[in-house]
């Protein structure tokens, strides 16, 4: 079953530290290309710690239409 | 629950050890050459920041300080900080800087004297002539270690302050190497295309 939440990226202003790759616990968070991270909704739970870390901000918790 | 630990969560380790080094011999800060190639390779040939995000030592550092020294401080950096005008504008100064480093280093080359400083905000001259033995090493050779450490030094202190006033990693959002090298990643995305 997944979680009601997942974490969204701003591509815009993502700069591709990593802050939020060092710290997600399911690995869900990756930044492939260097340009920008990207999440993996199917593992993320929304728990928020990348959005917590992030320095620009750029990352938020969404609610998983139907989920 | 905490995540479990790789080798490359040390890495702050060699942040420490490069300013000792650089402490006690000024011509250790020639190591520092690892944190400005390494990661352009990186970017070149892998077209990512994995250096940024796996093994930047001062990074590392940046994000164990606050935790180590239970700081909260939540507050995100303000918007003209992760600005493209002031990353790019930051880099454009940053790389002046490194110019101006290598032309004080040619001048030694041809002949002028040999400044035992560190220079820490690109203004303010630190006596920092312990850290320097005459060897058979050219007198450029140290200049050039000098203008290195005072830059790293530099941008650590920067890093710091930034880390105390909003969120651990701050200063990678205009880190000239992390602006330069997703530039160089984005390039890369654009020719994939």
């Amino acid at each position: 079953m997944k979680s009601k939440k997942f974490a969204s990226v701003n591509k815009d202003i993502c700069v591709s530290c990593g802050a939020c790759t060092g710290e997600c616990m399911l690995g869900a968070i990756t930044t492939p290309n260097g340009c920008y991270a990207v999440v993996d909704t199917d593992k993320c739970v929304g728990c928020g710690r990348c959005s917590m870390i992030c320095p620009t901000g750029c990352i938020s918790i969404k609610d998983r239409i139907g989920a | 629950m905490n995540k479990k630990k790789h080798w490359n969560d040390y890495l702050w380790i060699w942040t420490l050890i490069y300013f000792s080094l650089g402490f006690f011999n000024i011509l250790f800060a020639w190591l520092g050459m690892i944190d400005f190639i390494v990661p352009i390779i990186i970017a070149i040939v892998k077209g990512n920041k994995a250096f940024c995000n796996r093994y930047c030592g001062r990074g590392k550092l940046l994000a164990l300080i606050p935790s180590v020294f239970k700081m909260k401080n939540q507050r995100v950096a303000p918007k003209w900080m992760y600005s493209k005008y002031f990353r790019y504008g930051f880099l454009a100064f940053f790389l002046t800087m490194f110019a101006n480093m290598l032309y004080q280093t040619y001048m030694v080359f041809a002949g002028a004297p040999l400044k035992t400083a560190v220079k820490l905000l690109w203004t303010f001259k630190v006596p920092w002539s312990w850290s320097y033995t005459v060897t058979t090493v050219p007198e450029w050779i140290t200049q050039f270690s000098y203008g290195f450490y005072s830059m790293m030094l530099t941008s650590t202190i920067i890093g710091l302050v930034v880390m105390a006033l909003y969120r651990p990693r701050t200063w990678c959002t205009f880190c000239p190497m992390g602006t330069m090298t997703q530039s160089i990643c984005k390039v890369k995305a654009q020719l994939k295309k």
